[in-house]
């Protein structure tokens, strides 16, 4: 089956810089069970996209395998969208951030795609720092492949099957944070209010920017005795603070008072807001982002928000020297040498 | 005993510890020979290994031009005693054979059918140098300076070609050349020379070139456009992203801001390499890698995905022999079926198969025009023999008019004129659609890209019909792809004749002058060389035109005559095998061997395929 969204919109919808509607950032009708997570995060990305002004056709989206990677069908209908191969959409997006710096990289994955089968692609996109925006709808399970548990799952957690699971939990942004990842953060498929300014501020970091989202699974994890299920989350969940994210073109309009609350300027001279700090997490300390985590997970809490930021962050495209000019747009007269020089080749090789 | 006798035809071969500077002064001997006018065809036989294993370095001389393997050795110089009760079987009756006599030689090794020579290069190196790495590297460029003597080479070629090769380096001149004299004075005053096997001044090399192939592709890629170049270090394809590297830092760097038109990474692993190939090209950049058999193998689900939702993606598989605990450092050309049919569900992919580096650099450079107007991956099968070989080759050319073909693809205006954009759809008849960049337009051209479940409009669907529809129009593009891909080469006997070989890449040189001995034999064959997949119908027309074809491969599986037998639906009779897959080149007289065992008539009964065993004489 295939769906198409049914063009005709409300005229009253707020419009965007723009001129765009929230609807010029949807996609496809959802083909996911209803209720699944997942579709709040696509929901999630068309209001931040939308609320920051992006361009939808300078957005490339890409996915690996997945009810996860299905879903960038249903968000950002005019952006080039890539549907991949399981695990490997850290290297598509590499090849394409090569060949044009100046789209955004929308990367969206699930747990079964990033912390098995695509685990390598995803460490080593961390390690380069890929200039990229990457999504992890983790539910525990493998979706699509009907609810085996993944890496992501944590010990005793059971899924609707009923069997523990007896290993323990690969935690993403623990390991994002010792491989050097220079954006990290966590947040719950239902909580919009903190989902979409990490989304937005994921989108104006330069480097590596990992949002790990927990994304119930209601159709095969969201039973009592699973630690992915809704009501699981929202009775573990505790915020490093509050985000709030201004973009570049915005008058900051809130203030907050002093001592609460730090001020980030991104590269692209939009501000990001923390706020309601906790005392106990410095977002720009590496270690105290590693302890921070440690602590909430070892007193049976997921921690959630902003968890780690560099800010002097330098991309694979500044580490590579590459031409300012996306290397897509060069043509013969930049690239092909010439018959002359090839002449002085060939005389070395007599 | 009767010594071999010869005028710059001969083959010589060098025995060698692995990691002791043995390749460059061997290099230097064949290079030399190049530059007085002789066809040479040096090939570097190494092992896996990074220090102190045997190595060989052989070198074809041939003022006839033949630059394929001959088989068998005329001049051994032998400076591994590891290796030397081998090395010493393998000389020729009435050749000779050289080696270090300042121990003398093993009483049970001597051959009295072989000119046995000793040279004290131990010891002339102990009295001239202290240090102990100067000892081990001049010793090798003692031996080339004897062998100039014992050949009545001329030495001033030498002398000149060291001065080229140390350019900016001018400290390391003369103390080669001293070297080179130690060798040379030693051999006037205390041996007979010169030996039965001279060369001489020739004019045979014209304007040709010596390169190696994977040197010539870095480059082919370096005019082919390409930007985007991911790999993963595997032997022997390294020296491909080497080389675009080396070339890229002169020719590619931006001169009014000095950044860089081009990036290289090296990737975690091969998997990864070709998904960034393949995001690259789906972006509108032209990218590559390059890698060999176990890269293929992982390779593989990605090139399935290319082929199916047609990006164009270039891959230079540079061919050894077998697994990785194989022989990681011997040629072969057993990729073949394994490349042809890459990936899962039906796929077909286009395979080029170049000769010469001329040839890797013209269809290097060409891959990335197929694959944009094909849109599909283009797999250019070399090998390690073409690929890390200096091979004696036409110069390069470059067609300063031409432009790149990058294919369909639509721009912004483009769009602006279609009433409804579809990726897949046909509308010029000839089973290629048009492509669209991301960022190209607002609203139009945007679409998703995903295996087969898609319409022609690349929106999302399962129906079976639909997935058929774009089966059939694959098919239909293979037919396309026929008329774009490299025709066939075909050389025509003088005489009538059922007979033919047929034969690509690295086995071109050695058929073709097997092609010259079976016709002293009496036998006279046409020939064809392939050189590309899908073949094109002047290969079919050919085979049908002759009751038997010899499929001349470096294989044990004659992976192209299973190619040939599936594509074209003929049966086993007409296509007979010659194979070779001991890790060496094919060699002219083995070619010959096993054709002259299947001619009919012949009174020794044809070996059974798995009994035809590579024999690298
Ligand atoms: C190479 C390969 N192996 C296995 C599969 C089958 N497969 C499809 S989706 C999937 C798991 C997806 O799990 P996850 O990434 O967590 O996504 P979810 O469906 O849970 O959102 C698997 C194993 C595949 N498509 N490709
Ligand atoms: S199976 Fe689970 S993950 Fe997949 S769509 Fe349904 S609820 Fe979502
Ligand atoms: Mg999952």
């Amino acid at each position: 089956m295939s769906y198409q969204v049914p063009k005709f919109r409300h005229p009253e919808l707020p419009r965007n810089e723009l001129g765009y509607t929230r609807a010029d950032y949807e996609g496809s009708i959802s083909t996911l069970c209803a209720g699944c997570g997942h579709d709040s995060i696509s929901g999630s990305i068309v209001r931040a996209c939308h609320e920051l002004s992006l361009e939808p056709h300078k957005i490339a989206k890409l996915s690996g395998i997945g009810c996860s990677s299905k879903s960038p069908t249903y968000f950002l209908g005019k952006s080039h969208g890539f549907n991949s191969v399981h695990g490997r959409m850290p290297s598509v997006v590499t090849g394409a951030a090569m060949a044009n710096r100046d789209l955004l990289y929308l990367g969206v994955s699930g747990d079964g795609d990033t912390a098995s089968i695509g685990m390598g692609q995803f460490t080593h996109a961390i390690r380069r720092n890929l200039n990229m925006v990457y999504i992890v709808m983790n539910n525990g399970c493998y979706g699509l492949t009907k609810g085996q548990d993944s890496a992501t799952a944590d010990e005793g957690s059971a899924s609707k099957k009923g069997d523990p699971n007896p290993f323990g939990a690969i935690d993403l942004p623990g390991l994002a944070l010792q491989l050097g990842a220079t954006f990290v953060a966590r947040s719950f498929s239902g909580d919009k209010e903190q989902l979409v300014p990490l989304i937005k501020a994921a989108m104006s970091h330069r480097g590596f920017a990992l949002i790990d989202v927990v994304s119930p699974c209601v159709t095969f994890n969201n039973n009592t005795a699973s630690t992915k299920s809704y009501e699981f989350v929202r009775e573990h969940a505790a915020a490093t603070g509050t985000v709030d994210f201004v973009p570049m073109r915005e008058e900051i309009t809130t203030s907050y008072p002093p001592g609460q609350s730090q001020e980030v300027t991104m590269h692209d001279g939009s501000v990001l807001h923390l706020h309601k700090l906790s005392e106990e997490l410095d977002p720009f300390c590496r270690s105290s982002a590693m302890m921070a985590l440690e602590r909430y997970r070892s007193s049976g809490q997921i921690l959630t928000g902003l968890i780690y930021m560099d800010k002097d962050s330098r991309d694979l495209h500044e580490v590579l020297e590459t031409s300012r000019r996306p290397l897509n747009t060069l043509a013969e007269e930049d690239l092909c040498p010439g018959d002359k020089v090839l002449q002085n080749i060939n005389a070395s090789l007599r | 005993m009767k010594s071999l006798e010869a005028v710059n035809e001969f083959v010589i071969k060098f025995a060698n510890v692995n990691g002791t500077g043995s390749a460059s002064a061997n290099n230097l001997f064949a290079k030399a020979l190049f530059r007085m006018g002789l066809p040479v065809s040096p090939k570097n036989i190494f092992p896996s290994n990074i220090q102190g294993l045997p190595t060989w370095y052989e070198v074809r001389v041939s003022e006839k031009g033949y630059l394929g393997r001959r088989g068998g050795v005329d001049i051994m110089v032998s400076v591994n005693p590891q290796s030397m009760p081998q090395d010493i079987k393998e000389v020729e009756p009435g050749g000779y054979f050289i080696y270090d006599d300042t121990k003398p030689l093993d009483l049970r090794l001597i051959r009295n059918d072989v000119n046995i020579i000793g040279l004290p290069l131990t010891r002339i190196c102990n009295e001239q140098y202290d240090d102990p790495r100067q000892r081990q590297l001049f010793k090798n460029v003692i031996y080339v300076g004897a062998l100039a003597a014992l050949l009545d080479m001329d030495f001033a070629v030498l002398t000149q070609l060291v001065g080229d090769q140390f350019k900016g380096k001018e400290k390391l001149v003369l103390p080669n050349i001293h070297a080179l004299e130690l060798g040379h004075q030693y051999v006037k005053s205390n041996l007979q020379c010169p030996i039965g096997i001279t060369v001489r001044a020739s004019d045979q090399v014209g304007d040709k070139i010596l390169l190696d192939g994977n040197t010539a592709l870095g480059l082919g890629a370096i005019y082919g456009g390409a930007t985007v170049a991911a790999w993963y270090p595997i032997t022997p394809s390294t020296s491909v992203v080497d080389a675009f590297e080396k070339y890229a830092k002169r020719l590619r760097i931006d001169p009014g801001t000095g950044a860089r038109n081009y990036a290289i990474v090296q990737a975690e692993d091969e998997l990864a390499a070709m998904g960034m190939v393949i995001g690259a090209s789906w972006n509108g950049a032209r990218a590559f890698t390059a890698t060999s058999g176990p890269g293929l193998s992982l390779m593989s689900e990605f090139l399935g995905l290319a082929y199916f939702a047609e990006i164009p993606t270039v891959l230079f598989d540079v061919q050894r022999a077998g697994p990785s605990t194989g022989m990681p450092t011997r040629t072969q050309q057993s990729d073949v079926l394994s490349a042809a049919y890459a990936s899962h569900g039906d796929t077909k992919q286009v395979l080029l198969f170049p000769a010469t580096p001329k040839e890797c650099f013209d269809m290097g450079a060409a891959s990335f025009d197929l694959a944009e107007r094909l849109q599909t991956p283009i797999i250019l099968m070399t090998d390690l023999d073409l690929g890390m070989n200096d091979n004696m080759s036409e110069p390069l050319h470059w067609d300063d008019e031409r432009r790149y073909d990058r294919g369909k693809v639509l721009s912004a205006e483009d769009l602006d004129k279609i009433e409804r954009y579809g990726r897949y759809l046909d509308v010029d008849g000839d089973a290629i659609c048009y492509r669209t960049y991301p960022g190209t337009h607002p609203e139009k051209g945007a679409f998703f890209t995903r295996g087969t479940s898609r319409d022609e409009y690349a929106v999302y669907t399962e129906r079976g019909e639909e997935y058929e529809k774009n089966m059939h129009r694959l098919m239909a593009k293979w037919e396309t792809i026929k008329e774009y891909v490299p025709k066939p080469e075909v050389v025509r006997s003088k005489q009538a004749t059922d007979t033919a070989l047929l034969y690509y890449g690295t086995s071109e040189e050695s058929s073709r002058e097997a092609m010259d001995y079976l016709a002293e034999d009496g036998i006279h064959v046409n020939a064809m060389r392939v050189r590309a997949f899908p073949f094109n119908d002047e290969v079919e027309a050919f085979l049908h035109e002759h009751e038997r074809v010899f499929v001349i491969e470096q294989n044990r599986d004659a992976q192209l005559r299973t190619l040939l037998m599936a594509e074209f639906e003929l049966g086993p009779d007409k296509l007979k095998s010659v194979l070779c897959f001991d890790g060496t080149p094919i060699s002219a007289r083995n070619i010959r061997k096993q054709i002259l065992m299947q001619m009919p008539g012949h009174n020794v009964t044809p070996l059974r395929r798995e009994r035809v065993v590579g024999n690298g004489e």
